[in-house]
């Protein structure tokens, strides 16, 4: 590992000149960054641990009713906040459908929202990968194997975001707050994440500072449904989170979003405005599923995908009908079977 | 850089020699606590499981500096001289292990499964809840059953 200097600042504004070295890089929970450091995917020069800033703590509720999840919020506390419980649980059950109990101990907001991509050439220094580091070329191009996109993706990178958090933010039309040494400023989540055609996200020297969930979300009719080479402790294959606002039998708000298969949790106008004023159910569910995958063609060896994550968004979005909320939400695997169907192991 | 911290109950004032290193090289090559291991070094076995401040942690992806003022439990720490801690004894009772080698990460993760409160004694989810700690002998049958046993008792 390159060799690097270490800081811990208490207040934003020692944060954001530290990070206005080109070589300081923002650290979290360092479950990505570190990794990356080890491989030699990443080479800062400086890190500046974002974890004791004051504004990046918690859960809480803006001015304006929104809910605010701070940047620097650890991903167990936030599947475990009360106010998270009883408004958004979908937002629950993703952080619990990813990683491990260690990580999400250690994993924060803000850094699961710009983890590196999965893909493994990203990871392999001495393969080519424009992702990584702006040169030319991407290994992936001739060896794109199941884990990457079946939609936004181009010749210069195929690589999938591999966030569950995203995926439920996203379905809940969450915007992102940024600041820099010449202010704040808020974006929609969808600006972090952009598609490979569309250039860099965060400007350089910028701190995510905390999340937003819009007042009177779709967090109680929503459902997060992730599927997986294995029960536990996997990627997502591909995963959809669907959130939806049902009055006197017709669908009067609506948010869908697909994990897994673009560089951004997927999401289309058209998918849900076909879900408004629509009666909840099958022939709605998969006329939605069908436009949000509209265009979808496979990169690599993944072309299962397509017709998997038409499924999977018209199972959350079947299963989102119903509401919930303040139970600790467990994700949506085996424990959703009938005992019966599960084998007795112990 | 000096770091202060407390590890297994003890405070320490260690000089940390470089930015670079990790609670779990700290442990194993500096301080000779060699009961958690490593496996991947990269966050993906578990088999480095320790707690800081009460929350299970993988050794391997925390970097020693980030660690000032913290309190560190690892499975040297958990017993209190010959008397084993109830999971300890449990893994023992149950067989739970073959090689040894992913032990002290699975007991480290399951006690503090038992501050979580969130599986119960519900098999499927203590299965789900140790999903992060990975045992390449297939002695899983047996870690469950322990792990169950503990917190069944707890209530
Ligand atoms: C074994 C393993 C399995 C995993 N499985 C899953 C899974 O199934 N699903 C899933 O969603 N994730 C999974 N993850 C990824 C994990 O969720 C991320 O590593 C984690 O969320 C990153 O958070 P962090 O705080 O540790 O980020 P860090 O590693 O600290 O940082 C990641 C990136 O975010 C940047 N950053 C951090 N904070 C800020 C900030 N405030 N402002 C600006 N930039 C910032 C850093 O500069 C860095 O580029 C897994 C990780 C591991 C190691
Ligand atoms: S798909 Fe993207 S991340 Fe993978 S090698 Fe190509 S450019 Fe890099
Ligand atoms: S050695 Fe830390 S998780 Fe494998
Ligand atoms: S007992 Fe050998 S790895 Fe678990």
């Amino acid at each position: 590992m390159k060799p690097f200097d270490y800081h811990r600042p208490e207040t934003l504004q020692a944060a954001l000149e530290l990070l206005t070295d080109p070589g300081a890089t923002a650290y979290g929970g360092g479950t990505n960054l570190l990794d990356m450091m080890k491989c030699g995917a990443a080479l800062p020069g400086t890190l500046v641990d974002v974890t004791a800033l004051p504004g990046l703590q918690g859960v809480s509720r803006a001015a304006d009713g929104r809910l605010r999840l701070g940047a620097a919020l650890r991903n167990s506390d936030l599947a475990r906040d009360p106010l998270i419980l009883a408004e958004a649980p979908l937002l629950s059950e993703a952080v619990l459908s990813g990683a491990s109990g260690q990580i999400r101990n250690m994993a924060t907001t803000a850094g699961n929202l710009l983890q590196a991509p999965r893909c493994p050439h990203y990871a392999l220094p001495e393969s080519p990968c424009a992702r990584r580091d702006d040169r030319t070329g991407c290994a992936a191009r001739d060896h794109a194997g199941r884990d990457h996109a079946v939609l936004g993706w181009d010749d210069s990178c195929r690589a999938v975001h591999p966030s569950d958090l995203c995926v439920g933010l996203a379905a809940l039309g969450a915007t992102v707050e940024i600041a820099t040494l010449a202010g704040r400023s808020e974006q929609p989540l969808a600006a972090l994440h952009p598609l490979p055609s569309a250039g860099r996200a965060l400007e350089p020297g910028a701190l995510i500072t905390a999340v937003l969930i819009p007042a009177a979300s779709l967090g109680l009719r929503a459902r997060y449904v992730k599927v997986r080479e294995r029960t536990s402790f996997a990627f997502a294959l591909v995963s959809a989170a669907a959130g939806l606002e049902i009055a006197d039998g017709r669908i009067t708000r609506a948010g869908l979003a697909l994990g897994g298969v673009a560089a951004t949790p997927w999401r289309r106008a058209e998918a849900e405005a076909a879900l408004i004023g629509a009666a909840p159910g099958p022939e709605t569910f998969a006329r939605a599923a069908a436009l949000l995958l509209q265009g979808a063609s496979p990169s690599g060896e993944n072309g299962f995908k397509i017709a998997l994550a038409e499924r999977v968004a018209i199972r959350a979005l079947s299963e989102a009908v119903t509401p919930r909320a303040g139970q600790a939400a467990w994700p949506g695997s085996v424990f959703d079977a009938p005992k019966e169907d599960t084998p007795d192991v112990a | 850089m000096t770091l202060r911290l407390i590890i297994n109950g003890q405070a320490q004032e260690i000089a940390l020699p470089d930015s670079r290193l990790t609670l779990l090289d700290l442990l194993r090559d500096h301080l000779q606590l060699t009961g958690a291991k490593k496996g991947c070094d990269r966050g993906q076995c578990g088999a480095c499981t320790v707690l800081v401040n009460g929350r299970r942690v993988t050794g391997c992806l925390t970097l020693a500096a980030t660690l000032e003022g913290a309190e560190v439990l690892t499975i040297e720490g958990l017993s209190s001289g010959a008397d084993l801690h109830p999971m300890q004894q449990a893994f023992l009772d149950h067989d739970a292990l073959q090689c040894g080698f992913c032990t002290p990460g699975q007991i480290m993760s399951a006690v503090a499964l038992m501050a979580e409160g969130e599986t119960g004694a519900d098999p499927d989810r203590v299965r789900e809840a140790l999903s992060g700690n990975l045992c390449r002998c297939g002695a899983h049958p047996g870690i469950v059953a322990a792990v169950c046993s503990v917190l069944g008792e707890q209530g």
